[in-house]
């Protein structure tokens, strides 16, 4: 029995016996060659091959694993395609009198070193087809054939150096159970296949395949990184309580999935995700959330070289509001300044950053870059519930001033005869004290509010977080920020057709959810990973219990205080965390 | 022979999508086409070639064609070129 830790690739355990897929080495021909002809032969004929197989493969990739995974396939039938790898392949038989195999591993060499070398992603991945395609040529003009995972007798754990689309793509889907290999990093192939297939991979053990045996009975726990091998009985016990306990808990939260956020009371909130770009909808959708509570679109500024065009930005903004036809989807304008700075857009060095030109003040000055933003989010409106939120808001004249620029956006479009959600929402994120304290009178301009506690915490306790040195002062429950909170939700229930949120940390946090549902938050916006724990939380109390605890903390002294007291509360109430 | 000298100006120059898109555009002429990068000859019909020239925003480089449709086919590139692939 031994014990190895690598890198969490993709959750769960799974205990099964492990097959080493070890790939015969490939062993090329280093001596000159004189009929260069024969040689050239060889190469088109494993080229011709390789094509065949890589159909094949492809129809197979595409049926079990979708269009998506088949598109690798066509990749590398343009590699084989290639003039420059066809004619740098002959051109080392012809020049150099290479045998057709050691010219094929120079050329596939020289190319994988470039890509490989492009700090780049995208390169790194087109390396990998490369690397694949190369290897697939050498087999077959070697005719070496390598083991065959496309039909298995029975589940097993697959031990490898590393995994290559090729290798994946023919696996015998039904019974491969688990990965552990030596290298690999959470974004390499090995691992997106194992999260795609739903099955748990450890990755990065260093000497698994010189360690493990075929057919050595082992656990890969892809919740903690580790791998065993051969366990004792009472280990194996373990990991089968280990694994049920696993798979009680993603049936609990797979049954709230489509189940509404309500409490045992009959008050009905909702739970919404923080996004920071179109594909995180994704998670919301798999967790049971309902809508977006806050969309970054910051990193549609900071993912791109330039400055993204109103179309660019339209369509982002559309296909998350198409993902949530009924759910809202609150779109917050440009949050850039403070330590989030953009290439193109030039911003002088500040002594405050965080009390400076960040946000909405930096909208005021870059107009046009906000009315293109404007133009997209209600262009984009008439496909969904969109919601327009204004960050960094410290006062009415600043939420006057964001919507008549909105305004003057709506008359443009009405010129030129382009469709918008005239009803469109608009709101503000509470996270100056300021506008906390003077909640009641920006309501009059809004339709919704959204809790910023990461800010408002910051600027309520004038702390900066990240240094080490104060931040053990930043804290969500001092009495202060739950007054302010109460503040805020207090004014809300006051108004008609109005709501207030909350995106910041706090939302997501299981210890606050009582206490924040009991001061009367309606829109609880997170980390798509924490709707599920949190809907179980709220599903279990009454909303009467948890006025009653909210009410109490608003009275205590410390944040300490609060916290000891809603963790009692919640054990007085059966809730484990 | 035709050839012409233009400057790549979309952002992420002959990069992933405007990379293959060239190739593609490239593909369908008969003519042997190349690409110019300080004096290193590319073949403007390899993907492999085009990507690992390392063609960024600003570089400037000629396109050089030969065949039946050489002159449609440099005038192609250059207006894929000119027109930022789209972006």
């Amino acid at each position: 029995m031994f014990i190895k830790e690598g890198i969490i690739a993709s959750p769960g355990i799974v205990i099964a016996k492990s097959l080493v897929y070890e790939k015969i080495q490939l062993e090329v021909n280093k001596n000159k060659i004189n009929d260069t002809e024969a040689e050239i032969v060889k190469f088109q004929n494993a080229v011709k091959h390789s094509h065949q197989q890589l159909e094949a493969i492809r129809i197979k990739a595409i049926s079990e694993l979708g269009e998506e995974e088949g598109a690798i396939f066509e990749a590398h039938a343009m590699v084989l395609d290639d003039p420059e790898f066809v004619e740098g392949v002959e051109a080392e038989i012809n020049n150099n009198h290479l045998a057709a195999d050691y010219a094929v591993k120079i050329v596939t060499d020289r190319f994988f070193d470039i890509f490989d070398q492009m700090d780049d992603p995208y390169f790194s991945a087109r390396a990998a087809d490369i690397k694949d395609v190369g290897s697939r040529v050498l087999q077959n003009i070697l005719g070496i054939v390598q083991a065959d995972l496309s039909q298995l007798e029975e589940d097993v754990i697959i031990i490898a150096d590393d995994l290559t689309p090729s290798d994946t793509a023919q696996m015998d889907k039904k019974r491969v159970m688990g990965f552990a290999t030596n290298i690999g990093s959470r974004t390499s192939h090995t691992a997106i296949m194992a999260r795609s297939l739903e099955i748990p991979a450890v990755l990065g053990l260093g000497d698994i395949t010189k360690t493990v045996k075929n057919g050595d009975l082992m656990v890969v726990n892809g919740l903690t990184g580790k791998v065993c091998v051969n366990p004792s009985d009472e280990q194996l016990q373990s990991y089968e309580k280990e694994k049920q306990k696993y798979q009680d808990y993603l049936k609990e939260l797979e049954a709230l999935k489509d189940l509404e956020a309500i409490t045992l009371d009959g008050r009905k909130v909702e739970l919404v995700g923080n996004i920071g770009e179109p594909n995180d909808v994704a998670g919301i959708l798999k967790n049971g959330g309902v809508g977006v509570g806050l969309y970054r679109t910051e990193f549609l500024y900071m993912n791109s070289d330039v400055m993204p065009s109103e179309e660019k930005q339209f369509a982002a903004y559309r296909s998350v509001l198409e993902a949530f036809p009924n759910g809202p989807v609150i779109i917050r304008t440009l949050d850039i300044g403070g330590d989030k700075k953009l290439p193109y857009l030039p911003m002088d060095d500040e002594l405050n950053p965080f009390l400076g030109l960040r946000a909405i003040r930096l909208c005021f000055k870059e107009v046009g870059l906000f009315k293109i933003q404007l133009r997209a989010i209600l262009r984009a409106s008439v496909y969904g519930q969109a919601h327009i939120m204004f960050p960094m808001i410290s006062s009415i004249t600043e939420v006057r001033q964001a919507k008549a620029i909105l305004l003057d956006c709506m008359k443009e479009l009405d010129q030129e005869q382009l469709p918008y959600d005239k009803t469109v929402k608009v709101g503000v994120m509470i996270e100056i004290p300021s506008a906390a304290i003077a909640a009641d009178i920006i309501a009059k301009e809004v339709d919704f509010f959204s809790i910023g506690t990461n800010d408002l915490c910051q600027y309520t306790l004038a702390v900066d977080r990240m240094n080490q040195e104060v931040s053990y002062l930043y804290d969500p429950f001092n009495p202060a920020i739950l007054r302010l909170i109460k503040q805020v939700t207090a004014t809300s229930e006051k108004k008609d057709n109005f709501f207030t949120g909350m995106c910041g940390e706090m939302a997501g946090d299981p210890l606050a959810a009582i206490l924040l549902l009991g001061l009367g938050l309606y829109e609880f916006s997170m980390s798509a990973l924490s709707i599920p724990q949190i809907k179980k939380i709220i599903r279990s109390v009454t909303y009467e219990d948890a006025k009653k605890i909210a009410d109490a903390a608003l009275n205590m002294e410390t944040g300490e205080e609060i916290m000891d007291f809603v963790q009692k509360s919640m054990k007085k109430l059966n809730l484990d965390i | 022979m035709v050839k012409k000298e233009v400057t790549v100006l979309n952002a992420t120059g002959l990069h992933a999508r405007p990379a293959s898109m060239f190739v593609q555009t490239a593909g369908k002429f008969k003519s042997k086409i190349f690409v110019i990068k300080e004096g290193n000859s590319i073949n403007a019909k390899s993907i492999m070639g085009i990507m690992a020239g390392g063609i960024s925003q600003g570089t400037t480089i000629e396109i050089q064609a030969e065949g039946d449709d050489e002159a449609e086919a440099v005038d192609a590139l250059v207006q894929l070129i000119n027109d930022k692939f789209g972006e």
